[in-house]
């Protein structure tokens, strides 16, 4: 388990307990917390769960795999702290983390 | 915009249904939601059932859209194994399978599309089985395994993807398709041979261009697949993918207008203002492509959720949004944006023996369709051409030295 604060665009924050081995991007669907789309349900096919990953968590959350950079190559508005948050896998390292959401998802 | 208070009442609890109340609850509908499924499951995602799932790599908790208690949480009064039966539009009451009616102030019709079942001799016997519910794919995954021969009807996307699971759980596959080509409707001819090709490299056996006319079998067990060519192919399974029809018989029964499903408009609304249509159920506007179409996709099912909790909340209407398309076989990643309308030339970009490569449908200088095999670049900026209405240059789109972003620039 852990605890995971979802910040949406317009700063609403939700702070939920997310379990173990589900995806940052299930944490935020399975609680309806909005801003995060995930069209495809987690396949890495469709860049509609976009996250920023808090600077202090970005080394924990590890980094994309080729087919994920690829994708969020031409997502909007990407930073360096981009990823697709289906494919950042929940762990009790990542207790505490905090994410925060773009403008929109398409 | 609708009363904040009105009741809403959404029949069908798949991905559409499921999808819209939770969007009614985010965008601030107070009234009470009902929603009527079918299954004895809370909504679920299909997609893994010919995929992740059948391979054991996913689990029922995982496929649900939401935790179950999410729904007494929202207050979304979710009733499992129950149907719409007829729809009385002057009252405004639905009668349902357990003869209990329900009466609605906005109605959702999120009643999905059911396989197509073959009219042949032998289509009752055990064994043969379809792919659309959670249920049809335990039936599925527990006739699966080592040495088992499953026979597939059809070679569209089902039928590949469930025969790519076959093989990761060590079945003998063989495939029978009508058409001379896989993926005949809906794929160019670079897609299907690529994708036979991959298909026979992991011991997929084909029969193109044959039909199947009966199911053979002994004590009600089925034991063969008969063709058109007379031929008998031995198995212990079938798994029947020849398309899908829409559930619109509730919707024309109650004179809404229907013609390849459930008309609706860009906020999802059928030709009674009190009705919403969602998913695989409606025939559509694709104002990109200036015509109605029925589309079965989760993307779209998902797009028009939006329309409608739109529509009811009072929000603008969502940007329309390019149709898209996934499948998982084998390392194989298919995306396809937009649809390959009106088309003029066809550009492969990549080499297909590279297992790395794109197909561009253009009409003149716009790009309509992408069909992206391990390309996720050329499906990214080829959904946003489509979109943007971009005109892009053939040249550079088939020159693999101009990446992506320099053909978009």
């Amino acid at each position: 388990m852990a605890k995971i604060t979802y910040i949406q665009h317009d700063g609403a924050e939700h702070v939920v307990d997310v379990k173990t081995g589900l995806s940052v991007m299930e944490g935020a669907v399975k609680n309806n917390i909005p801003g995060i789309d995930a069209d495809c349900g987690g396949a890495c096919a469709c860049a509609t769960c976009h996250v920023y990953v808090d600077e202090a968590w970005r080394e924990k959350a590890g980094t994309a795999s080729a087919m994920e950079e690829s994708m969020l190559d031409f997502a909007e508005n990407v930073e360096a702290n981009s990823r697709l948050s289906c494919q950042i896998k929940v762990t009790d390292d990542l207790d505490g983390l905090i994410i925060r959401m773009p403008e929109s998802q398409h | 915009m609708t009363d904040p208070n009105a009741h809403v009442v959404i029949l069908g609890a798949g991905h559409a249904g499921g999808t819209a109340a939770a969007l009614l609850r985010q965008y601030g509908h107070a009234g009470p939601i009902t929603m009527i499924g079918e299954e004895p499951i809370a909504p679920y995602q299909r997609p893994p059932l010919s995929k992740a799932w059948l391979k054991g790599e996913a689990d029922a908790e995982s496929l649900a859209l939401k935790p179950l208690e999410f729904y007494a949480e929202a207050g979304i009064d979710f009733r499992a194994n129950l149907r719409g039966e007829a729809l009385q539009r002057t009252a405004k009451t639905i009668s349902l399978s357990d003869g209990s009616s329900l009466n609605y102030d906005v109605l959702i019709l999120a009643t999905g599309a059911r396989p197509i079942v073959l009219n042949i001799p032998g289509a009752d016997l055990s064994g043969v089985l379809f792919l659309r519910s959670a249920a049809d794919a335990e039936a599925l995954k527990a006739a699966l395994r080592p040495g088992v021969r499953m026979a597939v009807v059809g070679g569209g996307y089902i039928g590949l993807e469930a025969a790519a699971s076959g093989r990761a759980l060590g079945a003998e596959v063989i495939v029978v398709e009508r058409e001379e080509r896989l993926l005949a409707r809906v794929a160019c001819e670079q897609l299907s041979s690529f994708f036979q090709d991959h298909h026979e490299q992991h011991g997929v056996r084909f029969v193109l261009g044959a039909s199947v006319t009966g199911f053979a079998g002994e004590g009600g067990r089925l034991t063969g697949v008969t063709l058109t060519d007379g031929r008998t192919l031995s198995c212990d399974v079938a798994l029947v993918g020849v398309g899908a029809v829409p559930n619109d018989e509730i919707a024309r029964d109650a004179g809404l207008e229907c013609a390849r499903g459930v008309v609706v408009d860009l906020q999802a609304r059928t030709s009674d203002p009190a009705i919403y249509a969602i998913g695989d159920v409606t025939h559509r506007p694709l104002p990109l492509y200036d015509r109605m179409f029925r589309l079965e996709s989760v993307p779209n099912a998902l797009e028009q959720a939006k329309q409608a909790a739109c529509a009811i909340t009072g929000r603008p209407a969502p940007p329309a949004e390019t149709p898209w398309f996934w499948s998982d076989q084998y390392d194989v990643k298919l995306q396809i944006a937009g649809l390959a309308f009106d088309v003029d030339r066809i550009l492969l970009r990549g080499d297909p023996a590279s297992g790395k490569f794109a197909v561009f449908h253009l009409k003149g200088d716009r790009l309509q369709s992408v069909e992206a095999v391990n390309a996720p670049p050329e499906f990214m900026a080829g959904r946003q051409f489509i979109q943007n209405r971009k005109p892009i240059s053939p040249e550079k789109l088939a020159n693999l030295a101009v990446s992506m972003k320099e053909v978009g620039a």
